[in-house]
């Protein structure tokens, strides 16, 4: 049975986190230098949590696979990130943001964590510019804001298009100055394969070095994970090459429960695919949508370029439905819709996946020059990527994988549920519900990272008086199952390259668990999920050797966790028999395709717990209460 | 269409590297690196070993792709390895690919280099010593939008090391300035300049890092675009350092 106490303070909503910090277990300063944390990963979640325990005197063991702390895929953040300063004087508050987030995820979202972020939001903003993050700035020298999709105010704040990278080298100097102290050390190129519990508590890991091959172990008093998101089970997702699950599922197979696994964002606005070799798709971020008007034309015959057709016959049909929202709608909203057209043959482009986002009306409103200020690098990207100049001709785009609203189930401490273990940034099943809203990504990571874990780690800390040695018999067992799983990868022996596989997978569930799902299709993935898992382990071929650097085995070890998760995926939506957020099941929807929630049977989290190889996992749900937001049906019309 | 390629070879750091000799036949619209997936697949698939490379975001931004394509760092076009697409190629092309190369970057192998001296270099100084906590209203502290401009075209340094590569001294400068210029032109950055600046200097040059003699290569494979006036602006931040050293000590310019 699994627990699922979230552990939500008592009080007024707006006094919850204030009386957990009055109260919470403190570690003395002379004390903290005792006591050893595990961060993996080092993305915004990571490098700020890290920076973080190690600032307050921890000693802070930091983990990354990529070769250096700076290259997380945080970095690649295009858009900006919310607070609610409310300094363009439109109303904002703590209240509103609170209201739009747990809207934006269709009330699939923990209230207490939600109004938590809210209020946490400011704080990044002053932390950041602290630290010298080059915000955009207003002619006066104020920090200037713009709006991004699903809300009503401008509440985002942003460095050009490159704000994510701007936090994380924030987050990675600061981290960096920890580690010339002394206190935090960064283990580059190694990968977390497994979370060792001494005594019902995560006491340490198992990492493999890439460099050499050789697996490790170390041991703490508490162990983060920062690891991000799993979008690349879909094989062509905008995650970066290197994003996994792998550090999360191997937590989950040693009882940290799974939340709303099948809770994925299909981001509307990615390149399309060009062609079979096709290795990722990139991104376009979603602030264009701000002057971008998103069109296909009316008839499916259509065979005029772009520019000729005039304005009567192109179907701009977010803002024909959507005339409040119009271009802005939520992400999940504009997916759908875009799917929609395309299903019924307007798409254009070679493969008809895909619709005009087309910049001509901003330009001739607002000048070339203030469209260029504002997405000049994004419309430099998008020639260099397609060969088309977004000044000349509208850009394509179509609906791409992005982010993981599911992932660890954690309480309010953000503890999962093998204590010591906390999960945090896109890894746990986060704040967002059933859709995240653009720019609140990096917000939930830095809040996580800067401000709620450091403390909720010490809190737990506090209570730990034995450091464990890495000779513990629980080590050993960790140790031993990880080797067993490398040699297992190296000695299949088949002979298909592991990249054929996860093409496939990806394939079957962008196909059955994407933007839309419905039963049948969901058991047909299983099936199919299956059958795949099986050939992979069959017929495998990849390099020989786990001494140096294999990155076929890095490869093939991360795709092979994938492979269960897909299936608990596909479990997850098949038990959600309603429609919310980004997940849209076909049998629950009106006549003109708007999800249909159910919040009598399903306003709950799903939560999955590993049982075994090839046995059925356990199941639970945590009831979730709207007690300062009421449950409306979104309606962006 | 169709490449030849001329591919560097090395197991680890200690052993000799040489040359390996491949002909692909591709779309034109694949990225190079996709390029390098396909041909890996063949090779893993002809049971021989795959060619290792850096690469994550394959969106530009992330910095791991490190490649010398065709004798130029990340290749022909100002732009990381991961945005250059086989359309920027002539058909039949012979291209060498290799690691970005310097002392201060071990090869690990084939086409991957050690980069953790730039790591290194930020740990040094390239930094705003504040902890996580309150702080004071940013607006409070206004900043012209033109100076936080001027930061942020330093600011956007990827450090993929691409500069290093380029440089006939193996020069990080532009790296090092890059982010000297993005934190003391900032208010912020004020407290620590002279310290930055000559922590950061001090650590460039220990990591085997060479000097600027100003050829400019760096600034021309820049895939940030980051121009060499960065260097100009780090010599200028050193030298009014180590002035104000000078006069923090009182002694002169020998004893320094």
């Amino acid at each position: 049975m699994i627990n699922l106490d979230a552990r939500i303070p008592q009080g007024p909503i707006e006094d919850k986190w204030h009386n957990w910090l009055d109260d919470h277990r403190l570690v003395g300063p002379r004390q903290r230098g005792d006591h050893t944390v595990i961060v993996v990963g080092t993305g915004l979640a990571g490098a700020s949590a890290a920076a973080t325990l190690a600032g307050q005197g921890y000693r802070v063991e930091a983990f990354c696979f990529q070769d250096s702390s700076r290259r997380a895929h945080s970095i690649a953040a295009q858009g900006g990130i919310n607070a609610t300063k409310d300094y363009a004087n439109e109303g904002d508050s703590v209240r509103r943001l609170f209201v739009d987030t747990m809207k934006g995820g269709d009330f699939r979202a923990r209230e207490a964590n939600v109004w938590r972020l809210a209020e946490t939001s400011t704080n990044i903003i002053d932390q950041a510019v602290a630290q010298g993050v080059p915000f955009n700035r207003e002619y006066g020298g104020m920090l200037a804001t713009r709006s991004f999709g699903g809300v009503l105010v401008e509440r985002t704040f942003y460095c050009r298009g490159q704000t994510g990278q701007q936090l994380l080298l924030g987050a990675y100097s600061a981290l960096q100055r920890q580690v010339a102290e002394g206190r935090a050390r960064v283990h580059n190129r190694h990968e977390l394969l497994d979370v060792v519990k001494v005594g019902g508590q995560a006491r340490g890991i198992i990492a493999r070095n890439l460099v050499t091959g050789e697996i490790e172990r170390h041991a703490a008093d508490a162990v983060v994970l920062a690891t991000g998101g799993y979008c690349n089970v879909y094989f062509l997702s905008t995650n970066a090459m290197g994003c996994n699950v792998t550090a999360a599922w191997r937590a989950h197979r040693r009882g940290a429960a799974f939340a709303n696994p099948c809770f994925t964002q299909i981001h509307p606005t990615s390149i399309p695919q060009s062609g079979e070799y096709q290795s990722k798709l990139t991104l376009m971020s979603e602030s264009l949508r701000n002057d971008g008007r998103v069109w296909v034309p009316r008839d499916a015959e259509e065979t005029r370029d772009a520019a000729d057709i005039p304005d009567g016959e192109r179907y701009y049909y977010l803002e024909e439905r959507y005339p409040r929202f119009g271009n802005l709608v939520p992400r999940d909203v504009a997916s759908r819709a875009a799917k929609i057209v395309c299903d019924d043959g307007l798409g254009v482009g070679p493969t008809g996946r895909a619709v005009y986002l087309d910049f001509r009306d901003a330009i001739a409103a607002r000048g070339a020059h203030a469209i260029e200020e504002r997405y000049g690098n994004l419309f430099e990207m998008y020639e260099r990527i397609t060969g088309e100049s977004p000044w000349n001709t509208p850009m394509k785009i179509y609906p791409a994988p992005h982010y993981s609203m599911g992932g660890l189930w954690v309480d309010y401490e953000l503890q999962t549920t093998i204590p010591g273990l906390f999960a945090i940034g896109e890894s746990n099943f986060s704040d967002h519900g059933a859709n995240r809203l653009g720019a609140s990504a990096m917000m939930q990571c830095l809040a996580d990272g800067y401000f709620i874990a450091p403390h909720t780690v010490t809190n737990f800390v506090s209570g730990i008086s034995e450091q464990v040695s890495t000779d513990e018999p629980a080590f050993d067992i960790a140790e031993r199952d990880v080797r067993e799983r490398v040699e297992r990868l190296l000695g299949v022996g088949g002979r298909t390259p592991q990249t054929v596989f996860h093409r496939e997978l990806g394939e079957v569930m962008l196909d059955r668990c994407g933007i839309t799902r419905d039963a049948e299709g969901l058991h047909g993935a299983l099936e199919r999920v299956r059958e795949i898992r099986d050939a992979f382990w069959s017929d495998l071929r990849i390099e020989p050797g786990d001494q140096g650097i294999n990155q076929t085995l890095e490869n093939a070890s991360r795709i092979s966790d994938f492979l269960e998760l897909a299936e608990l995926m596909c479990r997850d939506a098949l038990v959600r028999e309603e429609s919310c957020g980004c997940h849209l099941r076909e049998e629950h929807q009106t006549e003109e395709g708007e999800a249909v929630r159910d919040d009598k049977g399903f306003a709950n989290v799903q939560v999955w717990g590993w049982e075994g190889e090839g046995v059925e996992p356990s199941f639970a749900t945590e009831d979730l209460r709207f007690e300062h937001v009421e449950p409306v049906t979104r309606d962006y019309r | 269409m169709k490449v030849k390629l001329n591919i560097w070879r090395q197991d680890h750091r200690e052993t000799a590297g040489t040359f390996e000799r491949h002909d692909m036949e591709i779309d034109g619209d694949a990225s190079f690196l996709e390029m390098l997936d396909v041909l890996n697949d063949r090779l893993v698939a002809a049971g021989k070993r795959a060619i290792a490379f850096d690469h994550d975001c394959r969106e530009g931004i992330c910095g791991a792709c490190s490649l010398v394509i065709g004798g130029t760092p990340h290749g022909p076009r100002q732009v990381t390895s991961c945005q250059i697409y086989m359309r920027d190629f002539e058909d039949g092309a012979e291209l060498t690919v290799e690691p970005f190369r310097s002392t201060a970057f071990p090869v690990l192998r084939d086409l991957i280099v050690d980069r953790s001296a730039l790591d290194r270099v930020v740990e040094a100084g390239g930094y705003i010593s504040v902890n996580a906590g309150p702080k004071p209203e940013p607006n409070s502290l206004p900043i012209h939008p033109e100076t936080q401009e001027a930061a942020m075209d330093a600011a956007i340094c990827i450090g993929c090391g691409a500069c290093v590569a380029a440089c006939p001294n193996g020069s990080g400068m532009l790296f090092t300035g890059a982010k000297v210029t993005h934190l003391n032109l900032l208010p912020q950055g004020e407290p620590e300049r002279h310290h930055r600046a000559r922590a950061m200097v001090r650590q460039h040059d220990d990591e085997g890092f060479g000097a600027c003699t100003n050829t400019g290569e760096c600034q021309q494979v820049c895939p940030q675009n980051i121009s060499i006036k960065v260097i100009g602006e780090l010599n200028r931040e050193y030298r009014s350092a180590m002035i104000h050293k000078l006069r923090e000590r009182g002694g002169p310019l020998e004893a320094q």
